[in-house]
């Protein structure tokens, strides 16, 4: 038997205050730099860094056949009128053991006309363009580095499949339109517009470098070959996606996923509240949560990491594993509420701890494991959220122990202060009245209002097994 | 521990069979499919059908995502104005002076009199022209008007019927253009007037984005005779003497050639009727078709009897009359009658193929109740979606590989036990999926590595669990028992908390945070199954194996 800890017994809870004070200074410490980024006078630096999802504007992946130069794409993108500090390009990083990729993220802030009444939200704003403005400004910008001769031609590397359908279908090589019917001649067309377009996407990885490859795919005609020489050429870059939100629709997903994370927290608080019979088990697992949430979101204010939809995922999956880590603690101090029943919450706590912390280190590490190879395999759409869990797992596991415990601990005691002096004579026959309920499977604990009545009289650490 | 293992083995040897059916199975053909042996056997179609049960999202497959919002005031706008031309017409009709018939904003219809007099016959005749149900009206004396304004709750009402019109209209629109599995919804609340349409495979989404918003209004309309073709609109308005009856139109003519329904040289102007004599909701079919001679295309169109009717009528009496085509405004030909017709014509002007199929598909669908506006646009190429996938899976058997390993270093035989409760839960995860047709994008992923990670949290709290009861003495047999029992109470603890959290996202998340919903609830059900039922089945077989109970557990 391989075993991290034997019997692990360290007294986790004498330096909570140490620890709640750590967290304190995290969460200020984020709190300071979303103050500091709104007030600084800084347009380029907001206190979050919301991306498209939530901020509105366009996000699009280029990719380019040689190493792009970002200066010039910078200056071509000005040239389009978008203000060029505004202009975010970001190369995408290759994946380790392929070929360089030559991406770049290009983000353009918000060019949309958008009126907002007065007295009205951002949400209820009227857009009076459309959303694809800077989507038109990116490929009109990519059309400037198509060499000069290329000017009169289609570009293959842009061209959709029912354009390029309708291209061979308007210059008709192999003559079938003009011959047959419109049906054959479409169904043909329809064919060899597939074939280069899947050639491209599946095996160039949406690039062709040269016309000479798509001449010599098989299916292609002499005739077809012939056409595409005089009439197309590949452009130099290609747009890979694009995304362009609206700003009332960035308000109103920021508006939902915030509301989603209270009322999902809102549930769980109910739901802990009932199963535990104890308010403070509840509040200490949502205490837990929403610091969790807190310390990460400060970590992407003081980062200015980009804040998007698979972000508002990662926090979910985070505040999830967070409170796993939180039940399996508090279900163990539940089960020793039962058998020890005569000793502190807090010596009770501590122990459980302990006796779980096996579990939660090597659960912890093996998710931990698994987000670290989302990281470095999962590629770019992934990394903002391999980064939300890097961080949210071990705050996660963190937090299970110096603040949801504490904060358990802290609820009841208060309770228990409260009502002492009232059912100090009442509490010894209250167990019998507390007991059967709701649990599953097992014979139910003690109340935890009887237990932390005895937690009120501190006792040494009990120190056995 | 007397466990009926044979059962449980029936049981757990059923459930995989029958997820393995789902997920592999040929369920998702298209209707008049006929399904051969191969369909469950063969290894290609095996994973053809599994490409179909599996429906992978927009962000994985690629195509284009579009949010528009339909402005759905423009309705008003219209409603307010037709009562405008109401408002003139019995005025007239029953001879009631008045100044002006104003609409300063849409919903809000002002009637100018020169004196108070007739404002409470005013205000009853139109109400009953406007319906009062909808509309309210107030007198005022200085200056004398009466306003009719829209009541909230109807305004409300067109605004949504507006949508709701606007989205059928779009769906047959995207529909006629050919777009397999295009689907569309309405999205956010209500108020927002905003439709979601999702187009898998779509790369290169400008043409069908054009389509779905084009307004195409096709009026026929009488020029009035003589019919003199001015050069600017000037001379045409200096020939009504400075100033444009109420009953009369000035509009452009151009002869198109080539290219869309966008601006092209404005050949002239004349003056036209404006109340047309037959409107576009009047037509029963528009479509492309060659023209008979020379090049280019033209747009066909057939009108319903109603419209017929009133078409025969005005050409019988109008031989030698011009008879202006006007789309979206402009006139497009003014051919002269030559004998009556009664329900066919076509708009010509050499379009080409794409543009003559474009325009009749937009006729055919009928005009949209008011303008498009997109919000949001998101277009995925399919190279992106293919290597999102390739990562991704990477990625996961990378971690996979990772977990597996460590489970056998750690708990050694056990190991293996958590191991295969894994890989049965990504089993039946996935015939979950297949089954309530769920689609799998980016967050669903995210959602499959909350469960893997709950998964195996399990195993390690009941393995755990079990090392803990080994050495406070207990015999192997009562060990596993009690291990078991006790961290049952954990893992339906935390797992149905998860699952209460995902049952508010998913009723309060939008597309993509129920997508994580979805895939988690499927994920930890099924963990329920395999981490607790088949795990404990596989410990059971393990040690009673051979006949004898033993005494020793590799954990």
């Amino acid at each position: 038997m391989i075993e991290i800890f034997r019997t692990p017994n360290y007294d986790f809870l004498k330096k909570k205050w140490l620890f709640i004070g750590l967290s304190w200074v995290l969460i200020v410490a984020g709190l300071a730099s979303v103050l500091y980024r709104k007030f600084d006078g800084n347009p380029y630096t907001q206190p979050f860094n919301m991306g498209v999802d939530f901020a509105g504007g366009t996000l699009a992946t280029v990719k380019f056949k040689d190493p792009p130069d970002l200066g010039k794409v910078r200056a071509a993108l000005e040239k389009q009128g978008i203000e060029g500090g505004k202009i975010i390009l970001q190369p995408v990083t290759d994946q380790i053991g392929q070929t360089p990729k030559n991406e770049v993220l290009i983000r353009l802030p918000n060019e949309m006309a958008v009126t907002v009444k007065p007295g009205e939200s951002a949400t209820a704003a009227k857009a009076e363009t459309d959303a694809d403005v800077g989507k038109r400004k990116i490929l009109a910008a990519l059309v400037t580095f198509n060499p000069p001769d290329a000017q009169l031609k289609t570009d293959l590397n842009t061209i959709g499949k029912d354009n390029l359908k309708n291209e061979l279908l308007r210059l008709d090589p192999l003559g079938v339109g003009a011959g047959g019917s419109v049906q054959t001649a479409e169904a043909r067309y329809t064919e060899i517009a597939n074939r280069i377009i899947d050639y491209r996407e599946k095996e160039r990885s949406g690039l062709i470098r040269d016309l000479s490859e798509v001449k010599n795919l098989s299916g292609i005609d002499p005739q077809v070959a012939a056409a595409l020489d005089s009439n197309f050429h590949t452009g130099p870059a290609a747009l890979k996606s694009a995304e362009a939100v609206s700003p009332q629709v960035g308000a109103d997903l920021r508006n939902r996923a915030v509301l989603v994370n209270v009322v999902a927290c809102l549930g769980m608080l109910i739901f802990i509240a009932f199963r535990f019979k104890s308010w403070g088990f509840g509040v200490g697992a949502i205490v837990a949560v929403f610091h969790d949430v807190l310390v990460t979101l400060g970590f992407f204010s003081i980062m200015q990491w980009e804040i998007n939809l698979t972000v508002i995922a990662a926090l979910l999956t985070l505040v999830g594993y967070s409170m796993n880590d939180t039940i399996v603690i508090f279900d163990r101090i539940r089960e020793m509420m039962r058998t020890r029943r005569r000793e502190s919450l807090e010596t009770l706590a501590n122990d459980a701890i302990n006796q779980t912390l096996s579990r939660t280190i090597i659960t912890s590490g093996l998710t931990f494991l698994t987000v670290l190879a989302l990281l470095l395999f999962g590629g770019e759409v992934l990394r903002s959220f391999s980064w939300t869990l890097f961080i949210g797992i071990i705050i996660g596991t963190y937090s299970s122990i110096y603040i949801a415990a504490p904060f358990m601990l802290m609820w009841e005691g208060f309770r228990a202060k409260r009502k002492a002096p009232a059912s100090a004579q009442v509490a010894a026959p209250k167990p019998a009245v507390n007991l059967g309920g709701v649990q599953l499977g097992n014979p139910a604990p003690t109340s935890v209002g009887v237990t932390s009545t005895i937690a009120g009289t501190k006792r040494k650490k009990s120190k056995k097994r | 521990m007397n466990l009926n293992v044979r059962r449980r083995n029936i049981v757990i040897a059923s459930v995989v069979a029958i997820s393995l059916i789902i997920i592999f199975g040929p369920w998702k053909k298209d209707e008049g499919y006929k399904r051969t042996a191969g369909d469950f056997f063969r290894p290609s179609r095996l994973k053809q059908n599994l490409s179909e049960n599996i429906k992978l999202g927009l962000d994985l497959k690629g195509g284009t995502q579009l949010v528009m919002q339909v402005q759905a005031d423009d309705a008003i706008k219209a409603i307010t104005e037709g009562n405008q031309a109401k408002a003139i017409d019995t005025l007239k009709k029953d001879n009631i002076a008045y100044k002006d018939v104003r609409v300063p904003s849409p919903g809000i219809l002002v009637v100018e009199t020169e004196d108070t007099s007739k404002h409470s016959v005013i205000s009853d005749k139109l109400l009953t022209d406007f319906g009062s149900q909808d509309w309210a009206s107030s007198e005022s004396t200085n200056p004398p008007t009466v306003t009719f304004t829209l009541k909230g709750s109807s305004a409300d009402r067109i605004r949504k019927e507006a949508t709701e019109q606007a989205k059928t209209i779009i769906d047959q629109r995207i529909d006629a253009f050919g777009v397999a599995e295009a689907a569309s919804q309405f999205h956010g609340r209500d108020e927002d007037h905003q439709l979601l349409i999702q187009m898998p495979g779509v790369d290169d989404p400008d043409r069908v984005k054009e389509l779905i918003k084009g307004e195409a209004r096709l009026e026929l309309k009488a020029v009035v005779p003589p019919a003199t073709l001015f050069r600017t609109e000037e001379e045409a308005r200096a020939s009504l003497g400075g100033t444009v009856p109420e009953d009369r139109q000035i509009l452009a003519i151009h002869e198109k050639r080539g290219g869309g329904t966008g601006t092209g040289a404005i050949d002239g102007f004349y003056i036209v009727e404006k109340t047309p004599i037959v409107g576009g909701s009047d037509l029963r079919d528009a479509r492309g078709v060659p023209a008979q001679q020379g090049i280019g295309w033209r747009v066909a169109f057939n009108l319903k009897p109603a419209g017929a009717e009133r078409f025969g009528a005005w050409t019988e009496k109008n031989i030698n009359n011009l008879l202006a085509i006007v789309l979206n405004e402009q006139i497009r030909s003014a051919p002269s009658i030559r004998n009556k017709i009664t329900d066919s014509g076509e708009i010509t002007g050499s379009f080409t193929q794409k543009e003559a199929e474009d325009l009749g598909l937009t006729l055919r669908s009928g005009a949209l109740p008011a303008k498009i506006v997109y919000l949001e646009e998101r277009t995925v190429g399919p190279s992106l979606g293919a290597d999102s996938i390739r990562q991704g899976i990477t990625a996961s058997i990378v971690g996979l590989i990772l977990v597996v390993a460590f489970m056998l270093f750690y708990y050694r035989l056990s190991g293996v036990n958590a191991v295969v409760a894994l890989l049965l839960n990504l089993i039946l995860l996935m015939a979950g999926l297949a089954m309530f047709g769920a689609t799998l994008t980016l967050p669903g992923i995210a959602g499959v590595v909350l469960t893997i990670g709950m998964a195996v949290d399990s195993n390690v709290l009941i393995f755990e669990r079990i090392r803990e009861e080994l050495r406070a003495g207990k015999i192997v047999l009562s060990a596993i028992d009690t291990g078991f029992s006790k961290a049952l109470v954990t893992i339906i603890d935390t797992h149905v908390t998860t699952i209460v959290s995902a049952a508010f996202l998913y009723f309060f998340g939008t597309g993509p945070i129920r997508g994580f919903a979805v895939t988690l609830v499927i994920g930890l059900l099924a963990n329920l199954f395999t981490a607790v039922y088949c795990s404990r089945t596989m410990f059971a077989w393990e040690i009673t194996r051979g006949g004898r109970t033993k005494e020793s557990l590799s954990i």
